[in-house]
């Protein structure tokens, strides 16, 4: 019994009449924990209850603790008939078992119910009081740390990161049960939610085990998905980092940038690798025995040729080749490479042949036996200085199975039950989950091995199901990371690696090649690094990682977005999945193309956090690639686009091609103009500085049959080598073109980018517009073409972003950042984007000042904002006085500081408003000083009600500009359905869905207040399921959200009890602030 | 091909002061799109008319859906559904109670009842409101009736702290509070002059100084109802009228202060004893509740007509009532100063504001 679990309903107000004759409710509550329930008095006749109940008490196991969701039921009561439900509200005790983080849950939760929306409020204050166990053997993780956040977070410090946990669990669907049939939706909808929150609570205490068990004490960049199989079950599975991460001290905040190695002892006991013979990178990591570069000699010490299937010998950058790479698995092949991919049942074989030639090849160079259960990944986007030496370039894998529900064993009441792999001919050996995923990273492992990486980071994993096929994908970027950073005590590793403890500057090291230039695992252009000059980079990099805040970088950045319809034929089972994974290298391909031609268009030369998404759906495949292009100085400058008719002679050709020519020109210069790229002109020719301009530019080739033959023979034709040729052969190719300029750039004072922040833009101000926007598109004409459905397509995402800039045109001069869309086929003919990011505005003096302080303006009036919108005389509610003061003393934010930013913001938007200006007079009457007590002034008695409603802010960044985050309250992961049977009177589907949005994030805000919060960083909307039957009036969404709760106050601020600062994020706050 | 659904949810509400104004009026969304089309909203941000449709679905939607919030205005503040800043707050609440001052002017000491609401598409046709915006204006006009009705303490007060409103706005709603609790008749063609500020400023007159909450801020609808034992008190006025010699007396006092100072002086002289009857006939008849309904157009038939037919200016008009109120005092025999003073007090204001050059 090692915890104890207490509760108190204290109140409810705003509750729906439930009582016709009386216009009133008769309500009470039932708490739930487990399998214990208590409840309340009836509280007749009110719409505002006031049940101020005991402490209810639960006595449980911290496993349980973990795992379940304390439930809240608001009924009416019913002396003849049933008791009605009013509705539920789920917390998430694990923020409270965590002794960093929230104390005390206590606040108002919306009431929400599956079917009517939130309908009212209830104050609970919850508390958990844990015993100490000390029982080794324990099922429980209490007290590792989760964040969603991608990078160290702020006021952390990484003691040591120990490497990549993951984790799946399995169930039946309830929607899928027979038992359905007979339940109502409502009943169906709270058994779903509630074990979708029973599972990812169990989920996360089994990855906090193996954390634990890795000497840890944390998970950062903690990613959790469900894949909804229908009727063959729900998987939620889990991926992350596991660090040991320390609280600043106030008075470390030198030395963060070099990350002292001292491990905490506890670590070194419990690690289970202490004797230092198994690194995290255990493979890949040398012994001080092990040759000097073994990486780089990697690829020539291993006698087998180099994991990746030779598909497009033409494409020359190295993500291209990356993306060559992740064709391989979707012929099922594991990495296998070339063999057929009619070689199904010879599968595991050759995979086993694969690895062990992998093994030995690690082997022979470190003489370390690969842990083949270890996966070097990351999860983490951006790392504290000197963290990422070398980056190769992205790295990803695909495949495709098929969800059996013929052959399924286990329906029933197993908790894991097997699915089939279509690919596994015989059926008798049918693979688990953990199975394909596993055969996925050892092929993304594979492939940063191939390019002379000994990790991947920026991981990440992700499926697209459409009926029984399911597409799941792993990308990441391949990198050499620090070993200092990963593994104390691993002696000497650094010093025997001559590329640890490589001099080359910080602003350019991560461009430099890691894999050895004689022996390139892809044909890329190299030259020596344009800041440098000591060691060659590539002439295009892209990556899945935020951009290093020390990188250096001319002008400003932008999103660059392929987009791509591929049509299918309808098909059932193993033809489809065929089908599907024959069409997929070309799709890769094809986005490819596109992001490469986007980027010379919009002269720049990498791209960082790219994302490719690839979606099934019964009659198509949708592909959506987003990135954040920027000019790395380090890197050669882009050569031009050369536009080539395949039928010279015909003078009106000829014409057209030039007129397209000099449109792409010019919209190369202009892009130039506009993101501010003028890179420093080379007049030395030195030794590293290679090939002139005009040669120095790649080919690639639009055109379907991509032999070696016809790559010469136009070589010949047009007499210009390396010109990166576009060329007009049919129609496809024009509209291509087309395309390419199509993209609107956005309207003066926006900037886009889906990485945290954009380059060249420091001085954010504290104003801040999350969002999130679904559009969802009925094709019409059944018989469409590949090139109309991708205009659709593309049209689709193009006019979303122009929305975005007319909606947000208030917040200019702003930048659109994260930018995350996600695609979905939610039903033939439909195609679904949701996008989730933020507007963030900055200071239109681009004073290259990294560090604004604002405060300085702010007039003494302003900053006195009350954030207890004082209670008016006549509501009468004996509101305890405890409500506020629940909040416990150590997490003590004064209301100026929580709501002076929001005054900042709101002086901000009223200078920056053109039009419909905001009336900021009543503000300032509402500014009426309140630090003597609380004094309820007829003033402000206008914003009455019986409480205040603290603003919390979202955003899906991991900081919030101008604040500093002081506490970490815990993660929020939330999981909510709605359904309704009347559609039309909710305002159709846009209505519907409309409200159900704003519920979520009124239920996150109303979550983080509880916790004593301000704001939610790294917030992302993971899935957004839409499913619609107009006709019978009905529709049901899903909804999964996640982030970290924080409280954050002004950096300007000074506060003396909460004096860490976040130096260790120094790479990330320089860019933020 | 056809855009299915379109939403745009931002964690602080997004709200567009203009859309809101174009929801309020009672445009359709359609109707909105041309009017921001026209105001030159395509200039902004490359915006095309797709992006504006949506941008107005979108708008009207959240307005919709906080129209509940908005009906009590007291949620909008602690709701959880929608972050808007408290100055957003008010502003939207503040609009949304704001009316047109031509709808309410036919409205105006209307019963706020079903079949006053059955005719607003004629009113509606009348004034170019649209029938949207009637109904808006029209239920905020009977819940704030419905919810003052039973509180006590001060009326402007009372409105001010359950809807949030602004001093100005509370007081006209004061205003049209106690025109429909009194019924007071404003739709005679002889009173089409008249604005609706003309009647709000009178009807705070008649607030502050005529209902019982003007002696005893204690009881029950003390703003809404005039006070009775006053109304009794009016009566004992009469004796100015009836009685030759008072009346005689009056005359040559108000007469002497004025002779000289006003052009009119000689209309003045020979309509004194027909608009000094005027005046406090009115006076003795508002016991009887259909009189106080003709209160307004007893004052423009007895009184500022005959005036405005001798072409008075407003000037005269002061300086006639000033001296008329305060010759009282000096007459012997008269020995109700303060009944007097609290009726003339309201007249002469009133008509000074319903006098018109």
């Amino acid at each position: 019994m090692p915890g104890k679990l207490k509760a108190k309903i204290v109140a409810g107000r705003h509750l729906p009449v439930m009582d016709r004759a009386s216009d009133l409710t008769d309500a009470f509550v039932e708490v739930k924990f487990g399998n214990t329930t208590f409840k309340t008095d009836v509280f007749p006749k009110s719409l505002n209850p006031q049940w101020n109940s005991e402490w209810f008490k639960f006595e449980v196991d911290d496993e349980d603790l973990q795992d379940e969701p304390l439930q809240i039921t608001v009924l009416d009561h019913d002396t003849y008939s049933a008791n009605d439900a009013i509705g539920k509200v789920y917390i998430d005790i694990d923020p409270l078992l965590c002794t960093e983080a929230a104390s005390i849950i206590s606040g108002w939760f919306p009431i929400y119910d599956t079917i009517h929306g939130i309908r009212g409020e209830i104050n609970v204050l919850v508390k958990v009081e844990l015993f100490n166990d000390l029982n080794r053997f324990r099922q429980s993780s209490c007290g590792v740390k989760f964040f969603c956040t991608t990078s160290i977070p702020r006021g952390y410090r990484a003691a040591m990161v120990h490497g990549f946990v993951e984790e799946l669990v399995v169930n039946e669907d309830p929607e899928y049960q027979w038992i359905d049939r007979i339940r109502t939706p409502r009943a169906s909808n709270e058994a779903r939610q509630r074990l979708i929150s029973l599972m990812s609570g169990e989920l996360q205490r089994k990855i906090g085990l193996k954390v634990l068990e890795m000497g840890g004490n944390a998970v950062v960049g903690y990613l959790q998905c469900f894949d909804l199989e229908g009727e063959s079950g729900l998987v939620v599975r889990a991926i992350g980092t596991a660090c040991t991460l320390e609280k600043q001290s106030s008075g470390s905040l030198v030395n963060t940038h070099t990350h002292p190695n001292t491990a905490p002892a506890s670590n070194a006991c419990n690690s289970p690798s202490k004797d230092g013979k198994e690194p995290v990178f255990g493979e890949d990591l040398p012994s001080s025995s092990g040759p000097p570069t073994p990486f780089r000699n990697l690829p020539t010490s291993s006698s087998s040729p180099p994991p990746f299937s030779p598909f497009k010998p033409c494409s020359r950058q190295s993500s291209s080749s990356d993306t060559d790479l992740s064709l391989t698995p979707k012929t099922g092949m594991g990495s296998g490479g070339s063999a057929g991919k009619e070689a199904g049942p010879l599968k595991t074989l050759l995979r086993q042949q694969t690895q062990t030639a992998l093994e030995q090849r690690g082997a022979s160079s470190s003489g370390l036996l690969l842990n083949a259960r270890e996966f070097p990944f990351f999860t983490l986007t951006s790392f504290p200085p000197g963290f990422l030496v070398h980056v190769g370039g992205v790295v990803s894998a695909r495949s495709v199975k098929l969800l059996d529900r013929i052959h399924n064993p286990a329906l029933g009441n197993t908790r894991s039950y097997k699915l089939l792999d279509w690919n596994s001919v015989t059926a008798d050996e049918p693979e688990t989950r953990d199975a394909w995923w596993e055969e996925i990273r050892q092929e993304i492992k594979s492939h940063a091995k191939a390019l002379g990486c000994h990790a991947v980071v920026g991981y990440s994993e992700n499926t697209s199901i459409c009926e029984e096929v399911c597409i799941l994908s792993a990308s990441g970027t391949a990198a050499i990371l620090n070993p200092r950073y990963m593994r104390e005590g691993c002696l000497d590793i650094g010093s025997t690696d001559q590329r640890f403890d490589d001099p080359s500057p910080p602003s350019c090291g991560f461009c430099h090649i890691p894999y050895d230039e004689l022996n390139m695992p892809f044909p890329a252009q190299l030259t020596y690094c344009y800041n440098c000059r000591r060691q060659k980079v590539p002439d295009v990099l892209f990556t899945t990682i935020d951009l290093p805040a020390e990188a250096a970088v001319t002008g400003k950045g932008c999103l660059i977005q392929a987009r791509l319809c591929r049509l299918k034929k309808k098909a059932q089972g193993e033809v489809n999945a065929t089908a599907i994974s024959n069409l997929l290298p070309f799709m890769e391909y094809e986005l490819h193309t596109q992001l490469m031609n986007k980027l010379k268009l919009r002269s720049m030369n990498a791209l960082f956090g790219l994302h490719i998404q690839i979606s099934v759906g019964e009659n198509m495949l949708l592909g959506l690639a987003s990135a954040t292009g920027v000019y790395l100085t380090a890197l050669p400058a882009p050569g031009g686009i050369q536009i080539a008719g395949k039928t010279s002679g015909d003078l009106n050709n000829e014409q057209h091609i030039q007129a397209i020519q000099k449109r792409i020109n010019d919209t190369i210069a202009k892009n130039k103009e506009l993101y501010q790229i003028n890179p420093p002109e080379l007049t030395e020719e030195g030794v590293g500085s290679p090939i002139p301009e005009p040669r120095h530019r790649s080919r690639l080739f639009r055109s379907h049959s991509e032999s070696s033959d016809e790559v010469s023979e136009l070589d010949l034709s047009h007499g210009k080598k390396d010109a990166f040729v576009l060329e007009i052969d049919d129609t496809d190719a024009v509209e291509d073109i087309h395309s390419l300029l199509i993209d609107a750039s956005p309207p003066t004072g926006f900037y886009t980018c889906n990485t945290e922040t954009m380059p060249g833009i420091y001085n954010w101000t504290t104003a801040v517009q999350m969002f999130t926007s679904v559009r969802v598109l009925r094709l019409s004409n059944a018989n469409l073409s590949n090139q109309s459905l991708n205009k659709i397509f593309t049209d689709l995402c193009e006019n979303l972003l122009k929305s975005f800039y007319f909606k947000l045109r208030s917040n200019i001069p702003c930048c659109l950042c994260h930018l995350n869309f996600t695609v979905a086929v939610p039903e033939e003919e439909l195609i679904q984007v949701s996008v989730t990011a933020v507007a963030m505005t900055f200071d239109k003096d681009q004073t290259q000042e990294r560090f604004i302080t604002k405060g300085g303006i702010e007039t003494e009036e302003q900053l006195q904002f009350p954030l207890e919108l004082c209670a008016d005389s006549s509501s009468t509610n004996a509101q305890p006085s405890s409500k506020f003061s629940g909040v416990p003393e150590n997490t003590i934010v004064s209301p100026r500081d929580r709501c002076s930013t929001w005054l900042e913001l709101l002086r901000l938007k009223a200078h920056t408003i053109r039009r419909g200006s905001v009336k900021t007079i009543s503000s300032l009457e509402h500014c009426s000083p309140l630090t003597e007590g609380r004094p309820r002034s007829l003033r402000s008695s206008r914003s009455f009600g019986g409480s205040s409603v603290t603003m919390v802010k979202m955003t899906p960044l991991s900081f919030l500009p101008g604040t500093r985050i002081i506490k970490y309250l815990g993660i929020i992961n939330m999981f909510f359905i709605r359904e309704t049977t009347s559609l039309r009177e909710e305002g159709g589907v846009s209505g519907f869905l409309h409200s159900f949005i704003a519920e979520v994030f009124a239920m996150v805000r109303a979550h983080v207040a509880a916790l004593g919060g301000n704001a939610v960083v790294s917030y992302s909307m993971k899935d957004c399921v839409l499913m619609e039957n107009p006709n019978k009036n009905q529709a049901q969404c899903l909804i999964n959200v996640s982030g970290d709760a924080v409280i954050c106050v002004r950096e300007t601020d000074q506060e003396p009890m909460t004096s860490m600062t976040n130096i260790g994020q120094t790479c990330a706050a320089d860019g933020a602030t | 091909m056809a855009v299915e659904l379109d939403v745009f949810v931002g964690n602080t509400t997004i709200m567009d002061e203009e859309v809101y104004q174009l929801w309020l009026d009672g445009y359709t969304v359609n109707d909105a799109v041309k009017v921001r089309m026209a105001g030159g909203m395509l200039d902004e941000c490359e915006a095309n008319q797709d992006v504006l449709l949506s941008d107005t679905m979108d708008q009207y939607r959240t307005f919709q859906m906080c129209e509940r919030l908005l009906q009590s205005p007291a949620k909008l503040a602690n709701q959880l559904l929608f972050q808007i800043p408290p100055h957003r707050q008010t502003m939207l609440i503040e609009r949304y109670y704001a009316f047109d001052d031509v709808f309410v002017r036919e409205v105006l000491g209307k019963k706020l009842s079903k079949g006053t609401k059955k005719d607003l598409d004629d009113i509606g046709a009348k004034t170019g409101v649209t029938l949207k915006s009637c109904r808006r204006q029209f239920d905020n006009f009977k819940r704030v009736f419905k919810v003052v009705e039973e509180l006590k303490g001060p009326l402007v007060e009372n409105i001010r702290q359950h809807f949030l409103l602004s001093d100005k706005l509370a007081r006209d709603y004061a205003a049209i509070v106690f025109f429909a609790n009194n019924r007071f008749e404003t739709g005679k063609k002889k009173l089409q002059y008249l604005t609706f500020q003309d009647f709000a400023f009178c009807a705070g007159q008649l607030i502050n100084n005529w209902t019982v909450g003007a002696v005893d801020n204690t009881v029950e609808d003390m703003d809404v109802d005039l006070d009775k034992e006053f109304l009794q008190e009016l009566k004992e006025l009469k004796i100015l009228i009836t009685d030759k010699d008072l009346l005689d007396q009056h005359k040559s006092l108000v007469c002497t202060a004025l002779r000289g100072k006003t052009k009119a002086f000689a209309e003045m002289e020979a309509n004194f004893k027909n608009l000094s009857r005027g005046l406090v006939n009115i006076a003795t008849k508002l016991t009887n509740t259909k009189d106080v309904r003709d209160f307004f157009i007893d004052l423009v038939e007895k009184f500022i007509e005959p005036c405005r037919s001798d072409r008075w200016t407003s000037a005269d008009i002061k300086l006639y009532l000033t001296h008329y109120t305060n010759s009282a005092h000096i007459l012997d025999s008269f020995k109700h100063q303060a009944v007097w003073d609290r009726y003339m007090g309201v007249i002469k204001s009133c008509i000074y504001k319903m006098y018109h050059d």
